[in-house]
Formats: C-alpha cells, sequence, structure tokens
C-alpha cells in the first residue's frame, strides 16, 4: 500500500508544485487511490469520524481559550462569562463538553472493533499501541479540561487523581506537590493544567498521523480477517467508496452530536460542576465523567492506594500487550464463537464497571466491583492467551471477494 | 446461534441485576424523597419560557429572595426577549435604582459607588458583601441563584437515567422540580428547618415564602405554589438563558442533518453499485 505515489498532475501548475512538494501526490496515494477492502462495516468510518472530533475539539477549544481565564479567581466566573456574554459562547462550550464524551464514544466504539476483528494482530501491532497512546493522551487531555472551569468537581477530580501520584514509594509525596504547585490543589494547578490541556491535543495530532500512515503501511484490516490477495478483486479506491461511507456515517453521528449539545446539553455535566471550586466543601459523590467510570471503579476496588494505583495504570498498560497476548492465527470474532462469546462478557463487565464507578462503593458493591476487574483483566491475561492455542475456529473463506460474494449469493438466495 | 444466544443471555442478566439493583439503591440511598416532577413551559423538544412567567419569578427573586442570595447576572439579560423581556427603559430605571461599587477609583484615588447600568451585574444582598459574611449571620452561605437551577440533581436510578435523554422524553428540569420542592417541603410547621426533600432534612433556610407575601399584578393567584413555579422557572431561565434560542438553532440544525444523512444513505447506495 505504501511507496512512491503514481499521481502526475494534469496542469502546469501542478506538476510545477509538485516536484517541489509532493503533497498533492500523498493526498492522492493516501486517500483517493488508497486500496481499501471491499467487505468493511460501518465500524469502519469511526476513524473518520474520530478525526472529525478531533479537529472539532480542537477549533472550539482555542475559541473558548481567547476567553476562558485560567486562574482560580477567575475561572469560573469566565466560563459564566462565556455562557452568557459571549456571542454564542453557550453554543461553543456546549460542542466542547459533549464532543469531549462523543470522542470517547466514538474512540471507545473504534477500540472494541479492534479487539472484535483482531486489528491488532500481526502486522498491525505498532497501529494498536500507538492507538493505546492515542487513548492514554485522550483521558489525560479529558481529565485536565475537566478541571479548568473550577467547578466542585473539577476541583474534587483533580484533587483525587492528582493524589495518585503520591502513592510512588519514597518520591511519592515530592512529585505531588511538584505536580500541585503547592501543597494541594489550587491556583498553580489550574493554570499549569490549561497549559497542557492546550498542548496534549496536537501531540494527539502528531501521534493520529503516525497512527494514519502505520495503517496505510499494512492497509485496513476487515470483518472477515483475511488478507487482501488481489486488489482487482478485494479492494475497492477509496475515493469514492469509502469517502462516501465514512461522510455518511459522520452525518449520522452528527445527528447524535446534534442532538445531545441542543437538546441535553447538560445530560452528561455532573450538576456539582455547577457550583464553584471549594477546597471546605467536598460534593457528596465524587464521580469522574462518564467515559473514566470503569478505571475509577477499578481504582476504588482496590482496598490498598498503592495497589490501586497499580492496578489502574495495569488497566491501560495491559491494552498494549494484546498483539502478543491473543496469538490466533484467524483474525476476526465472526469465525471465533468461543472468543466472541467472551468478548461480549467482556463489554458487559466494562459497562458494569462503568456503572459501578458512578455509585458509592458499598460493601456489596465494592465486592462485585472486584469481581469484574478480576474478569477485566482475566479476559486479556487469561482468555486470550488461553485460547489462542484451544479454540475450535470456524472455517475461514479463501479471499475478500469471494466472502462478499458467498453473503450476496445467501442473500439473493434468501430473498427468492 | 446457541453461541449468540448465552453471550446475550450474559448480557441481559448482568443489566438486569444492575437495574434492580439501582433502582433500589437510587431510593434507599437517601431517605428523602425525590421532588415530583412538574410541567414546565420550557420542557420539551419546542418548549420555551413564559415570559409573565419569568417576570413573575423576576418579582418573587426582587421582593423575597434577594434579601439573602445574590443572582450574578447582568441586569441586560432582564431584557432579553427570549426571557423574561422587560423593556429597556424598564432596565435602566431599575439597574439605576443599586448602587453599584464601581471597578476603579476615581481620580482622587477613592473607591467610590455609583448608581448601576444595565451593563453591570445585579449586585450581591447589601448585608453579604462576601460568603464568609453570610455565613458568618446566617449559619451557611446562601448560594448564588445565577447557576442554581443546573447545580441542582438527584438520582433516578437505571433505566430512567437512560429514558432521560431519549428523544420525547428527555428531562432536563430537575433543577426547576427540586427548587419547587423545596419552597413547598416546608411540611412541619414546628420545625422551621425540616424540609422533606432536603437531604437529612434539616436545610439551613427556613420557609422563605407563604401564602400572600408577594403582590401578583397580573391576576394569578398569590398561592405559594405560584410563587414556587413561577420563581423557579425565572432561576431555570438565569442558569439556561440560550435555551430557547439553542431549541430553535436545534430544530433546523436537526432537520438538515437527518435530510442531508437521509440523500448521502442514497448516493452511498449509487456510488457502491458499481462496485459488484
Amino acid at each position: 500500500m505504501s511507496g512512491p505515489s503514481t499521481y502526475v498532475p494534469k496542469s502546469a501548475i501542478g506538476r510545477w508544485f509538485e516536484s517541489r512538494l509532493p503533497i498533492f501526490g500523498l493526498v492522492h496515494s493516501s486517500f483517493i487511490a488508497y486500496p481499501v477492502p471491499r467487505n468493511l462495516n460501518y465500524m469502519w468510518t469511526f476513524g473518520a469520524i474520530l478525526s472529525f472530533m478531533l479537529g472539532a475539539q480542537i477549533v472550539t477549544g482555542i475559541v473558548l481559550a481567547m476567553h476562558f481565564i485560567p486562574s482560580s479567581t477567575q475561572a469560573f466566573s469566565s466560563v459564566d462569562n462565556i455562557m452568557r456574554n459571549v456571542n454564542y459562547g453557550w453554543l461553543i462550550r456546549y460542542l466542547h463538553t459533549n464532543g469531549a464524551s462523543l470522542f470517547f464514544f466514538a474512540g471507545y466504539i473504534h477500540m472494541f472493533r479492534g479487539l472484535y476483528y483482531g486489528s491488532f494482530k500481526p502486522p498491525r501491532e505498532l497501529l494498536w499501541i500507538i492507538g493505546v497512546i492515542i487513548y492514554f493522551l485522550m483521558m489525560a487531555t479529558a481529565f485536565m479540561g475537566y478541571v479548568l472551569p473550577w467547578g466542585s468537581m473539577s476541583f474534587a477530580g483533580a484533587t483525587v487523581i492528582t493524589n495518585l501520584t503520591s502513592a510512588i514509594p519514597i518520591i511519592g509525596n515530592t512529585i505531588a506537590h511538584w505536580l500541585w504547585g503547592g501543597f494541594a490543589v489550587g491556583g498553580p494547578t489550574l493554570t499549569r493544567f490549561f497549559s497542557l490541556h492546550y498542548l496534549l491535543p496536537f501531540i494527539i495530532v502528531g501521534f493520529v498521523a503516525l497512527h494514519v500512515w502505520a495503517l496505510h503501511v499494512a492497509g485496513q484490516n476487515n470483518p472477515d480477517g483475511i488478507d487482501v490477495k488481489d486488489l482487482q478483486r478485494d479492494t475497492v479506491a477509496f475515493t469514492p467508496y469509502a469517502t462516501i461511507k465514512d461522510v455518511f456515517g459522520l452525518m449520522v453521528f452528527l445527528i447524535l452530536y446534534a442532538w445531545l449539545v441542543f437538546y441535553i446539553p447538560n445530560y452528561l455535566l455532573d450538576a456539582d460542576n455547577s457550583n464553584p471550586a471549594n477546597p471546605l466543601a467536598t460534593p457528596a459523590h465524587v464521580v469522574p465523567e462518564w467515559y473514566l467510570l470503569p478505571f475509577y471503579a477499578m481504582l476504588r476496588a482496590i482496598p490498598s492506594k498503592f495497589w490501586g494505583v497499580v492496578i489502574l495504570l495495569s488497566a491501560i498498560v495491559v491494552l498494549a500487550f494484546i498483539p502478543w497476548l491473543d496469538r490466533s492465527p484467524v483474525k476476526s470474532a465472526k469465525y471465533r464463537p468461543t472468543y466472541r462469546f467472551f468478548f461480549w462478557v467482556f463489554v458487559a463487565i466494562g459497562i458494569g464497571l462503568g456503572y459501578l464507578g458512578s455509585q458509592e462503593p458499598t460493601e456489596g458493591l465494592a465486592l462485585i466491583a472486584r469481581i469484574l476487574t478480576f474478569g477485566y483483566f482475566a479476559f486479556f491475561l487469561i482468555i486470550m492467551p488461553i485460547l489462542s492455542f484451544t479454540e475450535k475456529t470456524k472455517p475461514i473463506p479463501t479471499s475478500i471477494a469471494d466472502a462478499v460474494l458467498t453473503r450476496t449469493k445467501t442473500a439473493v438466495a434468501a430473498a427468492e | 446461534m446457541i453461541r449468540v444466544r448465552f453471550s446475550a443471555l450474559a448480557f441481559a442478566a448482568t443489566t438486569l441485576v444492575l437495574a434492580s439493583a439501582s433502582a433500589v439503591l437510587a431510593q434507599s440511598d437517601a431517605e428523602q424523597p425525590n421532588p415530583p416532577r412538574q410541567s414546565w413551559s420550557f420542557s420539551g423538544m419546542f418548549g420555551i419560557y413564559d415570559k409573565a412567567q419569568l417576570q413573575r419569578g423576576f418579582q418573587v427573586y426582587k421582593e423575597v429572595c434577594s434579601t439573602c442570595h445574590a443572582l450574578s447576572i447582568p441586569f441586560r439579560t432582564l431584557a432579553d426577549p427570549d426571557g423574561p423581556g422587560f423593556s429597556e427603559d424598564q432596565i435602566k430605571t431599575l439597574a439605576a435604582t443599586y448602587q453599584i461599587t464601581n471597578a476603579e477609583p476615581n481620580e482622587k484615588g477613592e473607591i467610590f459607588k455609583r448608581p448601576g447600568t444595565p451593563a453591570d451585574n445585579i449586585p450581591r444582598p447589601e448585608a453579604y458583601p462576601n460568603d464568609q459574611a453570610a455565613a458568618a449571620t446566617l449559619g451557611k452561605a446562601p448560594p448564588d441563584m445565577a447557576l442554581l437551577a443546573k447545580a441542582l440533581k438527584f438520582e433516578r436510578g437505571f433505566p430512567w437515567f437512560v429514558v432521560d435523554a431519549l428523544p420525547g422524553f428527555e428531562y432536563q428540569e430537575m433543577g426547576a422540580d427540586y427548587i419547587h420542592a423545596i419552597l413547598t417541603g416546608y411540611t412541619k410547621p414546628d420545625d422551621l428547618q425540616w424540609n422533606l426533600y432536603y437531604p437529612s432534612h434539616k436545610i439551613a433556610m427556613p420557609q422563605p415564602i407563604t401564602d400572600g407575601a408577594v403582590d401578583y399584578k397580573d391576576g394569578t393567584k398569590p398561592t405559594l405554589e405560584n410563587y414556587s413555579k413561577d420563581v423557579a422557572a425565572f432561576l431555570s431561565w438565569a442558569a439556561e438563558p440560550n435555551l430557547p434560542e439553542r431549541k430553535r438553532i436545534g430544530l433546523r440544525v436537526m432537520i438538515f442533518l437527518i435530510v442531508f444523512a437521509v440523500l448521502l444513505y442514497f448516493v452511498k447506495k449509487r456510488i457502491w453499485e458499481s462496485a459488484h
């Protein structure tokens, strides 16, 4: 898939430009002529959706940054100013907060697609690892962004997460003070989080570029998990086939986005964050945003602070090892019935952990959280390796073209 | 197929357990009942504020609540046609009745007070220039009401928190219901600080309004129920003045996106025909 472009511009100006900076050739070979398996389903549109959302967050974020004041005394009222006085400030703010949630929603679907169809398997291991790095950077960005409005929950969340660094033995407290810029979360913390929150998305852009590059070297995986054998029979050109699917998928996603922003903009916002931060008044229930809830549940499930932090970080780090934990030669869960069963159990565990993260940890719920945390790690560290060698898989089609033709034949036969 | 059924079962089983657990937890966790749901003119996809109700609500705020509670919104927003819709002159006169501390000192270096203008925020109650002064006198600082309706919430449990997001069922008025409930929740006349809907039933604010406290000019009955609804609606507006415009733009955006998506779908089908 990668290699020098075959693009020859039609105009003289085009050829002049291309011989000096072959950017049009790059766009042509990456997004126009680039071959894409013809059996992709709509789960493959989320990459484009994520790219759009990243752009949307950056644009809305930059506009917000023109009015936001990153000082502990003025942050809350500057957000109020954006909501009441800045022209369409309310719209930009709601686009940004709900955009973050939808960014994660699309991200999770994108990641689960990878787990289901084996998109992390050779030769796409690095692609997957870059994705894990992007996920981690997204979580850091979102966490810092949530602190910025300096509401009650912003302050509480900042305190909880930054206190985790003090779990590091010996140097933990020093690191915590260095991070805070003081002896507790305060003004300096807010200001530096603003600086980093502005920086991290651009680092994400860099990793997304690497992500797309790594993808284009190997080419897309596909729902049948079979490699492309014949470019003519198995693939279609990116434009117009994948382009139109991506745009359509994006439009449907935007309908969800618009519903959130215009009709239920505060649905995902914790009401406590509409109270200004007060170090002396902690909210009754401290919870992060929904996309961090499963990890919050895991953190709280472990009674020891140090091991809680270890489990929390391991839960993300373990994702990077998946290409070596799941060695099944069959990529797609379509042909792996046992793996498919455990995949859906894992999804239920994820949702269960997320729900538990939003509730107060009573004795009974803490026990369930521990069981589910065990289940989370068991899926990666026990199920995946065992199934790699012992699973009885269904026979896979000989080629992508055959897979598509069999499906159309069965559909036509069923219709008759 | 059996495998699919198993995983579907596992999924459904987990969901059911969580649903029953959560519905029980949501109420047993808190011994106070959830505020009863009221009907508001601004609920639903097409709901907007009722100007007359907002004007009455502002009157209740000014005559009763402003003694202790700040409402840090600019005077000019009271003239918003999507909101209370007072006239420019009414707002100029209203603002001028307040003495505002000027941001900059005068040429002599003295901090001075001047009559308010529509650009100024409604000032804090004179008696309580800051939260500490208020807490010293009243026990607890009365919260600023500018965002109060957005800052109040209560658990509804599963599946309600899912239903509350769906078109046709959306529930964004929890703040208004809560305010209305608190004001009408002083059901023990012998205990001034007992409130049915407040956590642990002990609220620092004794009953602020009773029947007949405010003289309505438009003929609406001067009952506690009406005061509560009107001031709750007014405070909802204060917290979300963008609501009417947001829903107006939202309708156009949704229609555009749905039509465009349908068109794109047919274009996609047409393009992919040549791939087969």
